[in-house]
């Protein structure tokens, strides 16, 4: 998480919308920042008093809020360098507002030793202009067998467990792998599919019915998270579900909590604006894992973050490359590119009146920093000056040219998206300026 | 040109109002009637001693095959060649390790040798779509994957159009593997746009989810979803189905879903039997139902030639350069 270029110079924002949800506030206010961190927040961080600082930065009309923490990328480093690389990711990030990435073990090799969260660690901080955090996997080589060294992983860098898009099938293995997690108080962070239910390419119903494409059943999801609760039920492990795609896992989920289990679930942003409709004649772009389901999941997943059953929201950010995606539908790769795009699809659950803006700088941002312990998520004096400077009305047309992402396949492509992230700063310095 | 007593519509009026046949899904109830009249006249032509037609002279059409089959692809090959288009077959193994890629980059290479139509089968849904995409031709879909095999629809329905005359009203069976079948998305799709009532018979592991949302009836027992059927439709079983997977074994499905003598005679007296072929006998179907007086599967063969015909020529008409196109192509 060390970040290269830290810029000391104290600089004030202000006249902002100022939302912090980790301190309950949504303000008119400024931003004081001086060694790349936030020296002092609020209605009184005004032109009269900023006088000091080196540089002012007027925000009226615009918001300002902690960068987001997005706590699903994939990247193609090391190994697929052609897909993504932790630079390339990056950029995407720093231009749709996330100051924190987590990246994912699922690479090549497997991020299963500590020397490789040493290299990514350093590969980040030498090429990338956002933070990068690795999570590390789960079992060795993500095969579901043999548990990593998880401590060492810990020391070395590592947020929190995964095996990625691979759930860990074996009830045993898991059971001793949360166990042994919970002994560093390491989060483990599963993919709910069970294997044998989720051979399919896509939802399964009418619409799979009509592609003459296997379905994937909603039960391939609930089953594996109901047995996963059972287990931290048994060892006490605190577990996030990466993330939930239908109506049932939410039941699922305020069920566990109602029982006081250490247990969180995210969705991604595309299960919240995106249903199996968008699929229409076979477009593999929106061919995802866990697949887009009925427009009645997705309503209801928004539901459930705006009432509290799903704590964040992440991307799933999966570049992949018209080798794997110029396929027939069954035969294409999962995934899709999302890092650049998130708060602006996100922000449309703001617009439509679902959520408020408050709740969702606090699922991008607040809580996925508390769930993995980082200091970023907040703008509280004395945490790293991480935030992003954003146009929640400024309309914007996603097209290939102007996405970042190595890779191109976003499912909302030639699509008018409504919120701008205008500037990104993080530690003190600007790392991303939108031009018109 | 000689005595030819029946010459098929020659008036090159538009048929199909789309480049490509792809699916029944998009077609029109007049398109489906519209084809279905014209391979009619077909049918008439084939049964004369000179069968030939000048209608695709100088065009290119192929045969792109990534799956075996030998019915409809030298089916559409005497289509071709009664039209007297350019007819070539190319046979694709499919490697296991990137099918896909050879999909594509074949549709590449073959477009460059610029074919006015290319016929494609392919073992994954949606593939007749994605090259349709991205080639210059027109793209006729003869199965793709478990999503349609529209052809076999359109002759389905010649078949039982010429027996039986119209569809409003008229009850059709579809009985066996619904679940991997694209003869029977095509067959509901088109026998629902055509007014008949589509009723599935099958065991649940080899019924697609929600199916019945496309406006089927389903049934589980033969003998109550075949009472009163005007025409039963019996589904190819693949073996490799058959060993547990699906059903527990051959000779238990057909002691539940072979089509035998007790059954038919629960369907209207006289009710057409059909199959598209190639019959698993004593699995689907018995072998005296097969071969006996009610059966049309030969039937079906030969209108087979005739809509795929009409299909050619009707997409002819829309190609680039066709006498009905203003003369603006270069």
């Amino acid at each position: 998480m060390v970040i290269a270029n830290t810029d000391k110079t104290r600089r004030a924002y202000i006249n902002a919308r100022l939302i912090d949800p980790a301190n309950g506030l949504d303000e008119k206010g400024g931003v004081l920042i001086e060694d790349g961190r936030i020296v002092a927040i609020g209605k009184d961080v005004n032109a009269r008093n900023a006088g000091n600082a080196e540089t002012i930065t007027d925000c009226t009309g615009l918001t300002l809020f902690p960068g987001l923490v997005d706590m699903c990328v994939y990247t193609g480093e090391p190994g697929t360098e052609y897909r993504e690389t932790l630079a390339s990711a990056s950029r995407a990030a720093a231009a749709g507002g996330v100051t924190t990435m987590i990246v994912m073990p699922g690479t090549d090799p497997v991020i299963d030793d500590a020397a490789i969260v040493d290299f990514i660690l350093r590969r980040a901080r030498d090429t990338a202009s956002v933070r990068v955090a690795p999570m590390a996997a789960i079992t060795k080589s993500i095969k579901g067998k043999a548990m990593t060294e998880i401590g060492l992983l810990q020391e070395a860098g590592a947020v929190a467990v995964t095996d990625g898009l691979k759930g860990v099938e074996n009830a045993a293995i898991l059971r001793r792998a949360m166990s042994y997690a919970n002994t560093f108080g390491m989060l483990l962070v599963q993919h709910v599919e069970e294997a044998s239910l989720a051979g399919g390419v896509m939802n399964e119903g009418e619409n799979a019915t009509r592609l003459g494409l296997p379905g994937i059943p909603a039960q391939a999801e609930t089953i594996m998270l109901e047995r996963d609760l059972r287990l931290v039920e048994l060892t006490g492990a605190r577990y996030h579900a990466s993330q939930i795609s239908c109506s049932a896992s939410l039941d699922v989920i305020r069920h566990a909590k109602d029982k006081g289990l250490p247990v969180s679930c995210g969705v991604s942003i595309n299960h919240l604006t995106l249903n199996e409709n968008d699929i229409g004649a076979y477009r593999t772009f929106f061919k995802l894992s866990p697949p887009l389901r009925s427009e009645e999941d997705r309503a209801a997943l928004v539901a459930g973050v705006a009432d509290g059953t799903i704590d964040i929201i992440v991307s799933c950010h999966n570049p992949q490359s018209d080798d794997t995606k110029r396929l027939p539908f069954a035969e294409a790769a999962f995934g899709a590119i999302g890092i650049e795009t998130m708060f602006a699809a996100a922000m449309s659950l703001v617009h439509n009146g679902e959520i408020s803006l408050s709740r969702l700088i606090e699922v991008l941002s607040a809580t996925p920093a508390r769930l993995l312990g980082l200091e970023a998520g907040t703008l509280s004096p004395g945490r790293p000056a991480d935030f992003v400077i954003a146009d929640p009305e400024k309309p914007w047309l996603v097209e290939d040219e102007i996405l970042h992402s190595r890779s191109k396949n976003s499912p909302f492509e030639h699509r008018s998206l409504e919120g701008r992230v205008l500037q990104t700063i993080v530690a003190g310095r600007q790392v991303f300026a939108y031009h018109q | 040109m000689s005595n030819i007593k029946n010459i098929p519509d020659n008036t090159s009026r538009q048929i199909l109002s789309g480049r490509h046949l792809l699916a029944i899904d998009d077609l029109s109830v007049g398109e489906i009637s519209a084809l279905l009249d014209l391979a009619g006249t077909y049918v008439e032509l084939n049964r004369q001693i000179e069968k030939k037609q000048s209608t695709l002279r100088g065009r290119t059409h192929i045969n792109l095959f990534f799956e075996a089959s030998t019915r409809t692809q030298s089916s559409f090959e005497l289509a071709g060649k009664r039209l007297s288009a350019d007819v070539m077959n190319m046979s694709v193994k499919s490697s296991s390790v990137s099918k896909g890629e050879t999909l594509l980059d074949t549709a590449m290479t073959l477009n460059a040798m610029h074919p006015d139509i290319l016929v494609v089968r392919h073992h994954a849904s949606g593939a007749a779509e994605l090259l349709a995409q991205k080639v210059s031709g027109a793209v006729i879909n003869a199965g793709d994957g478990q999503h349609e095999h529209p052809t076999q629809a359109l002759l389905d329905a010649l078949t039982i159009r010429r027996k039986l005359k119209k569809f409003e009203g008229l009850v059709v069976a579809i009985c066996g593997d619904i679940k991997h079948s694209r003869v029977a998305r095509s067959n509901i799709s088109l026998l629902l746009k055509m007014g008949a009532e589509v009723r599935l018979i099958a065991p649940l592991t080899l019924l697609p989810s929600e199916v019945e949302k496309l406006g089927v009836k389903v049934f589980t027992n033969m003998e109550e979803g075949i009472e009163d059927a005007d025409v039963v439709m019996m589904l190819r079983l693949q073996l490799e189905r058959m060993d547990g997977a699906f059903v527990p074994s051959a000779r238990e499905f057909y002691h539940f879903y072979g089509l035998d003598q007790k059954k038919l005679k629960m369907a209207k007296p006289g009710a057409m039997v059909m199959h598209p072929g190639p019959m698993n006998r004593g699995v689907e179907i018995d072998s005296i139902i097969a071969d006996g007086m009610q059966s049309y599967i030969q039937k079906q063969v030969e209108m087979g030639v005739a809509v795929r015909m009409a299909v050619l020529d009707a997409l002819a008409r829309n190609l680039p350069g066709a006498n009905n196109q203003s003369g603006d192509n270069s």
